[in-house]
């Protein structure tokens, strides 16, 4: 796992962000929650990068720590995550400041809460704006309506005075993306950014996205618990569980090739209209793991059909198929045997899975 | 906004209705409540008091008093039944030094509360956050009859630091009124400060876990304009309510100890002295005043809402 392995395939040489054995512990009353445990990635310029993963698997953990959103006196943090030069995990607060909205911009998940109530939504997105350039009131204004219109919001010259009950949802989620635009940011980190929306506006919003994306050129992290949703926005993709990055590779390779039991388990639990439908949804047995108390070994263990010996060991996440130096995976089967295996029962892994609870 | 300003105007004449009449009865049925026995002297004759009774009116039917003694509310002819001074112009000679007292104690614990308040939440589970929290609670505890008569004695009496006690015209001399308000204004607001930052405190807490708040962060604003235009403004819309109501309430009798131990001779004051000589009239007067006073101001707290929480309509 080193910095210098190339990322996704519109990526340069030289990644935009670089994570490297990122650490997050928070203390709690039922002990030390390690969140996030040892994550490593690149993200080259212009690069989506899906991170993937089921609810409390760290993905938003990790998204939000690079902002430095999970500070607090019970968090620990170990690890860098470097950006143009700036360390993000360790640096002050002064600095991040600068780079929070201007650098690195974020899209929460629920749109319905994460915009102040009583203050005019126009107002909102030139308050960040006039945070990090010195522009005059009018232009801040004029740039915000064009914002607001380049999302889809209808009338923005009107709307950009209006509080945000009086929008819907989608619409929040729109105002949301253009705020998170609106200087310009190399990198946009999408936390889960449709799940609060229904199916037809999580369409639209994902092509609002990728269409920004294509006219700003800013590398995205898009987190989600959803295979689905970055099935056509994504470069690359990382599958996490319990706190670490179990597989990661191109689109293709975890579409077609995945390596890890784990993911072939998201993949089997898609809604997928281009296949007879089932009776009903593959879903993976048991519950993930609390993060307070992991089992020992590979994280995925006790919830894994295929369980062996070696799976005791934590297994390194590295190269397994031969020529595919940037998939990687945490399993110790051979390629062959999961090839084997996975064709068996495609994407049913659900169902074969054994009945254990995480203990 | 003009339907809302109608439909409370029609709503506080209701409220005057009623508590007139309310008070009206009280002091009617009020055992020993005869005000011609006790203004008639100290050995009456049965003459002279059904003369009084006669002159004043006291043997008409309960509902005939009732409405000449509003009549005289409105046209200002209402007099106290012992010192038979005009019960208007008494009211407004001590207004000035009510409202005095009233606005300036407000002020006072509004800026303090909000002070303490927001650093008792900013500095959560902290050594500062527990001393404030124990300062709250004693001031809370401290009642102001004796709180007011302790520094009255120390400061004012003992000391000579502040006045003794009495009131000056803020007309006569600015800096006169202002430090002989200081000890009243400290005494009535201890006890707001103490439940105002423990509210503010709390609300503060749960602010700053919202969304939106987690958002003005990742704007790279500064903590400084997170917690001024974001927290403590929506923290803050909760206690505007109570303020609005608790001012109207100290202006309809709330300060009436505080005006008694420091002499200030105010409204509160008269009334204390009215309902004492079970005096109808004064306190018919100041009952109907205060009650006004709620009203309006829960009106306005009403339009302050409106204004500070753009979710909520005035219908």
């Amino acid at each position: 796992m080193t910095a210098a392995d190339p990322a996704g395939p519109v990526a340069t040489d030289d990644p935009l962000l670089t994570v490297d054995e990122l650490r997050v512990s928070f203390a709690t009353e039922e002990g030390v929650v390690q969140a996030v445990d040892g994550v490593s990635f690149n993200l080259g310029a212009g690069e989506v990068l899906a991170v993937v993963g089921e609810s409390g698997c760290g993905k938003s953990v990790t998204a939000m720590s690079l902002m430095g959103l999970t500070r607090s006196p019970n968090a620990r943090f170990e690890g860098t995550a470097h950006y143009k030069g700036t360390e993000l995990i360790e640096a002050s607060e002064d600095q991040l400041r600068r780079v929070r909205g201007a650098e690195i911009a974020m899209i929460f998940q629920d749109p319905m809460t994460s915009l102040n109530p009583v203050q005019r939504i126009g107002d909102q997105i030139i308050e960040q704006i006039q945070e990090h350039e010195s522009l005059p009131d009018r232009q801040a204004r004029e740039r915000t309506a064009e914002l607001l219109e380049r999302v889809g919001i209808p009338r923005a010259r009107e709307r950009i005075d209006n509080y945000p009950f009086e929008f819907s949802g989608g619409m929040r989620q729109r105002v949301m993306i253009a705020l998170a635009l609106s200087c310009n940011p190399s990198v946009l980190i999408a936390d889960e950014p449709t799940t609060a929306l229904d199916v037809t506006i999580q369409a639209q919003i994902l092509q609002g996205i990728r269409e920004l994306r294509e006219q700003t050129g800013a590398a995205v992290i898009m987190v989600t618990h959803d295979l689905g949703v970055v099935a056509d926005i994504a470069d690359r993709i990382a599958v996490m569980y319990a706190g670490r990055i179990v597989e990661e590779g191109t689109l293709d390779q975890i579409f077609y090739d995945p390596q890890h039991p784990y993911t072939w388990g998201l993949l089997g639990s898609i809604t997928r209209v281009d296949r007879p439908r089932r009776e009903r949804l593959p879903a993976i047995a048991g519950l993930p793991p609390s993060l307070a108390d992991r089992p020992h070994g590979c994280h995925f263990r006790p919830r894994c059909p295929l369980e062996f010996a070696e799976c005791m060991k934590v297994p390194p996440l590295e190269s397994r198929v031969a020529g595919q130096s940037q998939h990687r995976d945490r399993c110790w089967l051979s390629v062959g045997e999961k090839r084997a295996r996975r064709e068996v029962a495609p994407g049913e892994i659900g169902l074969a899975a054994k009945n254990v609870t995480a203990a | 906004m003009a339907r809302f300003v109608v439909r409370r105007l029609i709503q506080m004449v209701l409220v005057l209705f009623a508590v007139s009449i309310l008070t009206f009865l009280i002091f009617n049925v009020i055992p020993n409540g005869d005000p011609a026995e006790r203004m008639a002297g100290k050995v009456p004759t049965e003459t002279q008091i059904e003369a009084i009774r006669r002159e004043w009116g006291f043997d008409d039917n309960i509902f005939v008093q009732y409405f000449t003694t509003m009549k005289k509310v409105f046209t200002g002819d209402l007099q106290s039944y012992f010192t038979q001074l005009p019960v208007g112009e008494e009211i407004l000679n001590r207004l000035p030094r009510t409202l005095s007292l009233a606005i300036g104690a407000a002020i006072l614990w509004m800026f303090v509360a909000i002070c303490f308040g927001l650093y008792s939440a900013v500095r959560a589970g902290k050594f500062a956050d527990r001393f404030l929290t124990i300062i709250a609670l004693i001031g809370i505890s401290m009642p102001v009859f004796w709180i007011g008569a302790l520094m009255n004695h120390y400061l004012g009496f003992k000391w000579g630091l502040f006045p003794n006690g009495g009131y000056v015209e803020f007309t006569e001399d600015p800096l006169d009124w202002f430090y002989h308000l200081i000890l009243p204004w400290t005494a009535l607001a201890i006890l707001f400060i103490g439940f105002y930052s423990r509210v503010l405190r709390s609300n503060v807490l749960d602010t700053i876990n919202e969304d939106y708040v987690r958002t003005a962060r990742a704007k790279g604003l500064s903590e400084r304009r997170i917690m001024i235009r974001h927290v403590l403004r929506n923290s803050l819309i909760p206690i505007v309510t109570l303020w609005g109501l608790d001012f109207g309430a100290v202006l309809g009798g709330g300060a009436i100890l505080t005006e008694a131990v420091f002499d200030l001779q105010g409204v509160g004051q008269y009334t204390a002295d009215a309902i004492g000589q079970l005096d109808v009239p004064p306190v018919l007067a100041v009952t109907l005043f205060a009650a006004f006073f709620i009203v309006v101001l829960n009106t306005i707290v009403d339009i302050v809402y409106a204004y500070l929480d753009p979710r909520i309509r005035l219908q």
